[in-house]
């Protein structure tokens, strides 16, 4: 059970369930227009649609159309960045179930406050992740080809022992089941949204709030429905990206074949999705001001986990060396004792080790837990870090593999970095809509919380309506 | 008039006389018809846009692509002709300097493939011959003959030509006809008619790389200036010295066949021949020695009399006055002593001095009429330079009246000043037989355009005993003419060309052909072999044209013949030069050799087998002298002698000589075709004439860094095996104690593999009766000559990516050759040798029975055959390129862009006469596949089938592959390792053979034999410095490894 005296107020400034409401929904309720927003928003919106519709509305048809000879990849490294950038969107997509399922499990409330922007920005990263498979393939318009779909017409099935299949399954599996988590938890918070709006706005939120009322009867659905997509969901945290690292763990090459892949892949997702919520959270916090909601103590859990995933992180690398100087295989050797520490590739490698396993350990000073542009900083660092650990794990180990002869290097194209920013776009529109739209954080939870903080008694429901009729 | 009444009511009204009530008129809408038409008025212009629109959007709409292609079966099938089987003709390609006897693979057709004749003597093909089928359906080939660039009618040429001929003939101006070698007995016997008919013309023959000082050397030796026959199969020592004879010298793929031949230690053969490679630069033949010295052009000489000097002094005879040489000879020559009659020295320089000496050393040890014979001539390369020297003065000085070049391209091969150039324009008569508008086409009146070789009637004599006939395998495709055909037209000669050679082969080989019932009979067998061997007491016909001239023109000089004449000539001979300063060497490349072939992007995008650098020529320099002059790969550096200069990028070759540069011929073609053009930089301006003689070598230049960069697309950027186990090598008393020498760990995997492996021990013979394919490769016989990849590429229709994609690593072979040097220490990091020793070995898909790229296909594409093939279907392929990562050796090979039909690529596929070359078995894939090696299926169905028909089962080496037939050394084998009996299966049990990766347990079907290099008792250190003992302490590596 959550004590209060050891973990503090999660909730500060003694709210009431109405003043929650008007919280969190007070930056959409500000505007008239669906179209009004604050200036911030419109420029941050502007850049991402910018950056959106040149890398994905141009480049990535353009990719198409013309062939994968458009980015740099070549017959010795024939993934590239797309790979890349699908394992850490991936890896960032793991952040919102994690947040949600795990914390849950854990009984950790003080999630409530940060699980439905986590959840939202999995679903953005989800939806980034998943792009990069189906453009990177060489003939984008056989793609259903992939999916085991029936009556086989066309008599052929699907190869079920490459890992590129579990993985279509894995994360189509992942992203409709986070979607329906998500969707889920926000319901009765549509069903409030709908009840303090008029017109065309009551009636969209009319239909997405599903007829909940309020009701005890709608209470016990709602709560049985949540319970059971997050159980399904649960497992799901841990098969996603261990089946992602199989997508490398499952072939031969040195670098590659690696039996810790699984975990490590894990463990690396949920720190890149924790620094990203991290990086969000804070702006979140400030943009719409809601210290009492996201307090300090907040930010300071999340940094304890990251700097706790970051020592585990720090130990797969060295597990990763040591197995490696073990083996005495010359290829292993060759690209974690050469390639990575001292080769082409010891300039990713080294600022991979210093941004994940060390930079995360100033998180040991309260100090630097508690400043909000140290926590930023330190968060934007972790997933370049992140970022540079994929490049790490897909650049190296094609590019000097076996025989030397065949050995090359890999440089990506302008194509390969617009796509990129495509996809930091898309999820710029995403998140930046969520923000604008819709409840940014979890408000029947939040209630909940508040209700065991403080001795309020009255049931949610009968005091949401009298209080509108109050407001009113 | 009767009235007839439509309806009772109008019955009534009749009878009531009353009129009808007209019908109201036809209205719309309330409108008349001349309301309407006043209204709705389509006058003529309204037609008009109407049609036009309609008929512009109904051409919009269906001239998207699909344009419509008849397949029109036979009405009368042609006799010979089954649609879908290929029929085999044999011919020779003859070119005065590249010949060879093949068989030409005919579908429906057209000519799509060349293939070795196995009546040779040494069965094989280079990557030169290889790709010239391509030629026949390049669209660059002149199409028509010209005259002043202009389209002209055979007619007129011929008949304007003939009365300038018969003007010059009146007048006794001299006319020249200068051409490259011919050596057809039938074409030669027309230009002795052309000279009788016209006495004023000349014949001059010249070669782009010239042997004169070959054939003058043993004019000196032996009063017979001709080219001997070699026989490198049968020495036992070998001795190179500045000669690629794998590669470019003389007769390579002969050479390159008798070589491996020599070398060959399967099927319990003991022993092989030792070669010593002394070069200057690293050419192919070098990185197969098994001990490679590296002298300075300039020391070439020197080297050569000291080698001379130690025989003459064992043997008795009188050594020659040379300068010091600090190079050590006496292993060499000791060894050559002890093989005295089965050893071999050659030389490649156009240097009268060395090749007058390397003659003698080879009298000395009794070679003459064992490894070389000039009792059978080899009568290729009988241009001489001088010659041309000479008729280009007198053309300059106005002393000729006209000039014909046949098969010559003396405007790009030779350095002709502005002066000559400008007075063959201003000759009466100027001429050209050119199958292009090559420079010198450009330069000429009349441009006779040449059939292709495969479109015309012809014959070859390339040694003095072997006659070949050459035969059309497809109709003209172009209104083009065989210049026999054009000079028979000119001396009135009745009958074609054909009648012509047949006439000829009637009346001079017949009468020596035993066995055949009449002419028909010869000459029909003849035609089906292409090869017809006299023997040499036999032989008659015409003695060599030009030979006679050649030898009638040097009759100042006494013909003493034998040692004295060395001795009494010596100072003459013998010229010692000092190195000065960097000295260029022009060299040829194996594939581009004297650029005419420069066209071929086949050839262009062949990697250099040593180099491995694709579309462009550069400097190669040696590592120390980069380092001195501070240069990095890919620096444009400035070759400056005297007012010719070149700027090239810097390529960094390993084992060349420190202060000789090199710069391969053939590039900087400007008429070639739109390929070929401005690729590379040309070189000829630099070579000079020593006593008439051109020097590719000891041409001192200066070489400055002009600061620019220049990038340069390679196959291969790293060049050592960083100390794994890759190729396995061991030498030869190693060997013959313990066959598997260098090979133990195969050994280990074979007897350990089962209880290592972690895994269910993959692939189980024993469940998969019937055939499984396999292939053999001896890296002792592979030359990394690098014909099989061109047969390789032709056979399966391999894109043609272009440089900026290789650059990339994008190229489309999938068969490539990786060269490795070895280096100081055997591990990781240690430097290359000063003097490296280097492999080479082929790598296609190994089809492995436990293939990585296999389980990993999410759509199933590349699964295996129950034949132990790694297939690929391409329609299931969706390009997810896991298989490509998850190959080991990288021979997976995706479609990047759309080779096939993409605008971009304009070399094979984009053009629907280059198109015809394409194999109709092998698809044509799409963008976003991966392909790789598939072991030509296509040839192993055909095989199965043709067997299935004839009801038997099928024999070993029935099917070849393509890279398999194409080798001229026999290195590749395939066949049915299921058979017991067969040859694959042989050598898969030799204690040398072993799969390359094979622990990782992939299981390859095919397995390398390991090289053995014949260096146990070279106990000297010729190398700059001393890192001679490297072989040894990597054998020791090997085991302990």
């Amino acid at each position: 059970m959550y004590k209060k005296s050891v973990r503090g107020e999660l909730i500060l400034g003694n709210k009431s369930y109405g003043d929650i409401t008007r919280d969190i929904l007070r930056h959409q309720e500000r505007h008239k227009h669906w179209y009004q927003a604050p200036l911030w928003w419109w420029i941050a919106f502007i850049i991402s649609f910018i950056l959106m519709s040149i890398g994905l509305g141009y480049y990535v048809p353009l990719t198409i159309a013309k062939g994968i000879g458009m980015w740099g990849n070549n017959n010795q490294t024939a993934w590239g960045w797309a790979i890349i950038n699908f394992v850490w969107w991936i890896g960032i997509g793991h952040a919102g179930t994690a947040f949600s399922i795990f914390l849950l499990v854990l009984r950790q409330k003080w999630r409530t406050s940060i699980n439905r922007a986590a959840e939202a920005m999995t679903i953005f990263a989800v939806l980034a992740a998943g792009l990069f498979p189906a453009i990177h393939v060489g003939r984008a318009w056989d793609e259903m080809f992939i999916f085991p779909y029936g009556p086989n017409t066309r008599g052929l099935w699907v190869n079920w022992d490459s890992p590129l299949l579990w993985d279509v399954i894995a994360i189509t599996t992942y992203l409709t089941t986070s979607a329906l988590f998500w969707y889920l938890g926000m319901i009765p918070d549509f069903a409030t949204i709908r009840d303090r709006s008029t017109g065309i706005k009551k009636k969209i939120f009319h239909a997405l709030s599903l007829g909940f009322v309020g009701h005890l009867k709608s209470w016990r659905r709602f709560e049985d429905a949540v319970i059971i997509i997050g159980g399904l969901a649960a497992p799901l945290v841990i098969s996603v990206h261990s089946i992602v690292s199989t997508d490398f763990a499952a072939s031969v090459l040195p670098g590659w074949h690696e039996t810790i892949f699984p975990p490590f892949f894990v463990v690396g997702a949920i720190f890149s999705g924790f620094a990203m919520v991290l990086t969000l959270m804070i702006i979140i916090r400030k943009v719409y001001k809601l210290e009492d909601y996201v307090t300090d103590d907040h930010l300071d859990a999340i940094a304890r986990i990251i700097m706790f995933v970051s020592l585990i992180m720090g130990s797969a690398y060295l597990i990763e060396e040591f197995i490696a100087y073990y083996s005495a295989s010359p290829y292993e050797k060759h690209v974690f004792l050469e390639m990575y520490l001292k080769g082409d590739y010891a300039l990713t490698y080294w600022g991979m080790v210093i941004f994940n396993a060390f930079v995360p350990q100033l998180f040991w000073f309260r100090k630097i837990r508690r400043n909000l542009l140290t926590l930023f900083i330190i968060s934007i660092i972790i997933n370049i870090g992140m970022w540079l650990e994929r490049y790490n794990i897909v650049i190296p180990p094609t590019a000097q593999d076996f025989l030397p002869a065949n050995w090359g290097e890999y440089h990506p194209t302008k194509v390969d970095i617009w796509i990129y920013l495509g996809t930091l776009g898309m999820f710029g529109v995403g998140v930046l809509s969520f923000m604008r739209f819709l409840p940014i954080m979890a408000m029947n939870e939040l209630k909940q919380q508040a209700k065991r903080q403080t001795s309020l008694t009255v049931e949610m429901s009968v005091y949401d309506i009298f209080e509108k009729k109050l407001v009113k | 008039m009767k009235k007839y009444w439509r309806s009772l009511e109008e019955y009534e009204l009749v009878r009531k006389n009353e009129t009808p009530e007209p019908e109201p008129e036809f209205s719309v809408e309330g409108l008349t018809a001349d309301e309407i038409k006043n209204k709705y008025k389509a006058n003529r212009r309204d037609f008009l846009k109407l049609l036009g629109f309609s008929t512009a959007f109904a051409v919009a709409a269906t001239s998207c692509r699909q344009p419509v292609r008849k397949a029109i079966p036979y009405l009368i099938r042609p006799e010979n002709i089954t649609p879908g089987v290929a029929n085999y003709y044999a011919t020779v390609m003859n070119d005065g300097y590249t010949y060879g006897s093949f068989l030409v693979k005919v579908r429906d057709g057209r000519p799509i493939k060349i293939e070795p004749n196995d009546l040779t003597d040494y069965p094989g093909t280079n990557a030169i011959m290889q790709a010239s089928v391509l030629d026949l359906y390049d669209t660059a080939r002149l199409q028509h003959p010209l005259k002043n660039g202009k389209k002209a009618s055979w007619k007129t040429v011929i008949n304007e030509i003939k009365a300038k001929l018969d003007e010059l003939s009146a007048a006794n101006e001299k006319v020249y006809f200068i051409s490259s070698t011919v050596n057809s007995p039938s074409f030669n016997k027309i230009l002795e008619s052309f000279k009788e008919k016209y006495p004023n013309v000349e014949f001059v023959f010249a070669d782009p790389v010239d042997y004169t000082a070959l054939r003058t050397a043993h004019k000196n030796l032996f009063g017979k200036e001709v080219i001997p026959s070699y026989a490198f199969d049968k020495a036992k020592v070998i001795v190179g010295i500045n000669a690629d004879f794998l590669g470019t010298w003389l007769s390579p793929v002969e050479f390159s066949g008798q070589y491996a031949k020599g070398r060959d230690l399967t099927g319990g053969k003991k022993d092989m021949s030792r070669h010593y490679q002394v070069e200057s630069l690293m050419s192919l033949t070098g990185t197969n020695a098994d001990k490679r010295i590296i002298i300075k052009p300039a020391q070439e000489l020197k080297f050569v009399a000291k080698l001379y000097n130690e025989i003459a002094k064992a043997t008795g005879n009188a050594p020659v006055n040379a300068p010091k040489c600090d190079k050590d000879v006496s292993a060499i020559a000791k060894d050559l002593l002890n093989n005295k009659g089965q050893s071999l020295v050659v030389s490649g320089t156009n240097d009268t001095g060395i090749q007058t000496l390397v003659a003698g050393i080879n009298k000395m040890l009794d070679n003459y009429g064992k490894t070389l014979n000039t009792e059978r001539p080899f009568l290729v390369y009988q241009g001489d330079d001088r010659k041309l020297s000479e008729a280009f003065q007198n053309i300059r000085n106005g002393q000729a009246g006209g000039v014909l070049f046949h098969n010559i391209n003396p405007f790009y091969e030779y350095p002709l000043d502005d002066k000559t150039k400008q007075a063959v324009k201003k000759l009466k008569l100027s001429a050209a037989f050119a199958d292009r508008l090559d420079e010198t086409a450009q330069n000429v009146t009349y441009v006779l355009a040449n059939s292709h070789y495969l479109e015309a009637w012809g014959d070859a004599r390339p040694y003095a005993d072997t006659f070949q006939l050459q035969q059309p395998v497809i109709n003209k495709l172009w209104d083009t003419k065989h210049p026999a055909e054009v000079l028979m037209q000119i001396l009135q000669i009745p009958g074609d060309y054909q009648a012509y050679v047949q006439k000829y082969w009637e009346e001079n080989l017949y009468p020596n052909a035993a066995g055949y019932a009449d002419f028909n009979e010869f000459w029909v067998k003849s035609l089906q072999n292409g090869i017809f061997k006299a023997t040499l007491s036999q032989q008659t016909g015409t003695e060599n044209t030009e030979g006679e001239t050649a030898t009638a023109n040097l009759t100042e000089e006494p013909v003493t013949g034998g040692f004295a004449y060395i001795n009494a000539n010596q100072d003459k001979l013998l010229q010692f030069n000092k190195p000065q300063g960097d000295e260029l060497v022009i060299y040829q490349k194996v594939h581009i050799q004297s650029g005419k072939y420069a066209n071929n992007p086949w050839l262009q995008e062949l990697p250099d087998p040593v180099t491995k650098v694709v579309w462009d020529n550069y400097v190669s320099v040696s590592p120390q002298y980069a380092k001195e002059k501070g240069l990095q790969q890919e620096d444009v550096v400035k070759v400056k002698a005297g007012n010719v200069e070149v700027e090239l990028p810097v390529v960094i070759q390993p084992g060349q000589d420190s202060s000789t540069i090199g710069i391969a011929m053939g590039y900087g073609r400007k008429g070639v075709g739109p390929i070929g053009d401005g690729i590379g930089k040309a070189v000829t301006g630099f070579t000079g004439l020593k006593d008439g003689l051109r020097q590719y070598t000891r041409i001192p230049v200066s070489v400055e860094k002009t600061g620019k960069t220049y990038s340069i697309a390679s196959t291969q950027t790293h060049h050592t095996m960083e100390g794994r186990d890759i190729v396995r090598e061991t030498t030869l008393e190693n060997w013959k104690k313990d066959p598997a020498h260098g090979n133990e760990k195969h050994q280990f995997y074979l007897k350990n593999l089962k209880h290592l492996t972690l895994y269910k021990y993959g692939y189980d013979p024993e469940k998969y009766p019937g055939h499984h394919w396999g292939m053999a490769i001896d890296l002792n016989k592979c030359t990394g000559c690098s014909a099989c990849i061109v047969a390789c590429q032709v056979e399966n229709n391999i894109a043609i990516v272009g440089k900026e994609e290789v650059k990339k690593k994008r190229i489309m072979h999938w068969l490539r050759i990786d060269r490795y040097y070895a280096q100081e220490e055997n591990e990781l990091h240690s430097p290359i040798q000063e003097n490296p020793e280097v492999v080479h070995q082929p790598v296609m898909c190994q089809h492995c029975d436990n293939a990585p790229c296999e389980n990993v296909c999410p759509v199933a594409a590349t699964p295996h055959t129950n034949e132990g093939l790694n297939s690929m279907a391409y329609n299931r392929c969706i390009g997810t390129r896991y298989c490509m990562n998850n190959c080991p050796y990288k021979v997976r090979r995706f479609n990047w862009y759309n080779f096939v039909e993409g605008g971009d690529y304009n070399y094979l596929f984009n053009d629907d006469v280059k198109r015809m070359v394409l194999n109709p078995d092998v698809v044509v894939r799409q963008r976003g596949v991966v392909e790789k090696c598939t072991m030509c299926i296509q040839r192993i169905q055909e095989g199965k089938l043709r067997a299935k028909i004839e009801g038997r089962p099928l024999k070993d080496g029935e099917i070849k592959l393509a890279c398999e037939q194409a080798c001229p050394t026999g290195a590749i084998t395939f066949g049915d390792t299921n058979d017991p009996n067969a040859r694959v299966i042989k050598l898969f049990d030799d204690p040398r053979a072993y799969g390359l990766l094979e622990e990782l347990h992939t299981l390859p079907s095919v397995v390398y034999l390991t090289k053995v290099r014949n260096n146990d008792h070279v106990a000297f250190d010729y190398s700059i410095e001393n890192h001679g003992e490297g072989h040894h302490a990597e054998g020791e590596h090997h085991t302990n490894a």
